[in-house]
């Protein structure tokens, strides 16, 4: 099968809104889901997100790992609970065949041996501004972030970023991609007009995005139900 | 516990001397990226100048004053990798520009040391120049492909990804100095 298919063949899984839900949550919640909290979350019964998620084992976007929930061990701890994560590893399908990624790649290498961290940083800031003061953009930094695969979640009160939208490339070129990232939020929430009393800064955990932010004033939705009652953003599984 | 821990050494050149404007921001940091160093896993050794503080005193190129070197002891590729670029050493790194030359010959070197080796900075330079003149191998790689530590030790297990093949592969990305 090429990779091609392969990736089709995962996707498709997918096509049915209920696991498409399903996925969206396990993949934005930092640490493991249990069934009950993805069956709530998405708003099925236990059995059939049960069903959807293993299914989505199957075809490969999330992983499995079991844990007792109670945090005790031994006997009288009880089972321990089936959760789920999102796989490791990228899927891309374009019809037609388009190879951005390639392209990114050879123009990050040459932007790193010319030195032109500096520029770039300076074009993503301009981007990132222009950006969000389009008209029609939303207004909340933290809704914009989530459109953009950022994958938001509140830390106490810092907003961190459970997903890289650049992944592959941030772990071929660190420093030059990180930089360019920091500085296309930076002036996102410049040109946000909901950007104002918010500030941006490098501090990466083990997984997600390495920057971090902080507002001013921290109200009203910010205080996500969901946001930190997940499981803690322990991605220490081995 | 590794027989062997795995030495690092980087070079950069500043854009301007230490004490001036233009390396403020940098000189501002040092202390508390070293701090970081110091207490990350994995973290070993680093070479430290006569103040004991950090190195920006050595100059590894007697006729260059603005060339400054960074070595230190690791126990392992992942350690010295996650130090690098997902630790507050990050925010530096990505400064770099602002603060360093982009070298356009190699400027950076990996080797493995038995456990207590404390490498010199003629060795570590040598290491650099190994590369330079050989390209990278076993006594001298990066994290383009770093290579296991020598046999007979059982710890590191080297770099999940260096079988070379994947398309995903490291460039020779350098660490700033610190």
């Amino acid at each position: 099968m090429s990779s091609e298919d392969a990736a089709l063949e995962a996707l498709v899984a997918l096509g049915d809104p209920v696991r498409r839900g399903l996925y969206r949550h396990v993949s934005g919640t930092p640490g493991e889901v249990g069934r009950d909290a993805a069956a709530e979350a998405v708003g099925v019964s236990r059995s059939l997100a049960a069903f959807h998620l293993d299914k989505l084992v199957e075809a490969g976007l999330l992983e499995v790992c079991f844990r007792r929930l109670s945090g005790r061990s031994g006997p009288g701890s009880g089972r321990p609970s089936k959760l789920y994560r999102r796989a490791e590893g990228e899927r891309t399908v374009s019809v037609p065949p388009r190879s951005y990624d390639t392209a990114s790649r050879l123009l990050a290498e040459v932007v790193e041996q010319a030195g032109l961290d500096g520029e770039l940083q300076a074009a993503a800031r301009a981007a990132g501004e222009a950006s969000g003061g389009e008209p029609g953009c939303e207004a909340d930094p933290v809704e914009v972030l989530r459109a953009r695969g950022y994958e938001p979640f509140w830390d106490e009160g810092t907003l961190r970023l459970n997903n890289c939208p650049f992944h592959a490339l941030a772990d071929q070129f660190p420093a030059l991609v990180c930089g360019m990232n920091l500085a296309g939020i930076e002036g996102l929430l410049k040109g946000l007009p909901g950007g104002q009393d918010w500030s941006a800064a490098m501090d990466p955990l083990p997984h997600g995005c390495c920057v971090t932010l902080e507002t001013a004033k921290r109200t009203g939705p910010g205080a996500e139900p969901e946001a930190a009652a997940g499981a803690p953003p322990s991605h220490a599984e081995p | 516990m590794s027989d062997f821990h795995l030495a690092q050494v980087n070079v950069g050149r500043m854009l301007a001397p230490l004490d001036s404007p233009q390396l403020a921001g940098f000189v501002a940091q040092l202390h508390e990226i070293n701090a970081v160093a110091d207490q990350a896993p994995g973290f070993v050794w680093r070479m430290v100048d006569d103040s004991g503080a950090d190195a920006t005193n050595l100059r590894p190129e007697h006729d260059d004053d603005l060339l400054l070197i960074n070595c230190s002891v690791w126990e392992s590729v992942e350690a010295l990798r996650n130090y690098t670029y997902r630790s507050d050493h990050l925010k530096v790194l990505a400064r770099r520009r602002d603060w360093f030359e982009r070298l356009a010959d190699v400027s950076v070197a990996m080797w493995w040391v038995p456990a207590g080796h404390r490498p010199s900075m003629e060795e570590a330079m040598g290491r650099i120049a190994l590369i330079r003149e050989q390209g990278e191998g076993p006594e001298a790689f990066t994290f383009r492909a770093p290579h296991p530590p020598p046999p007979g030790s059982p710890g590191d297990s080297g770099h999940p990804r260096h079988d070379g093949a994947s398309a995903t592969e490291h460039t020779p990305a350098e660490h700033a100095p610190r």
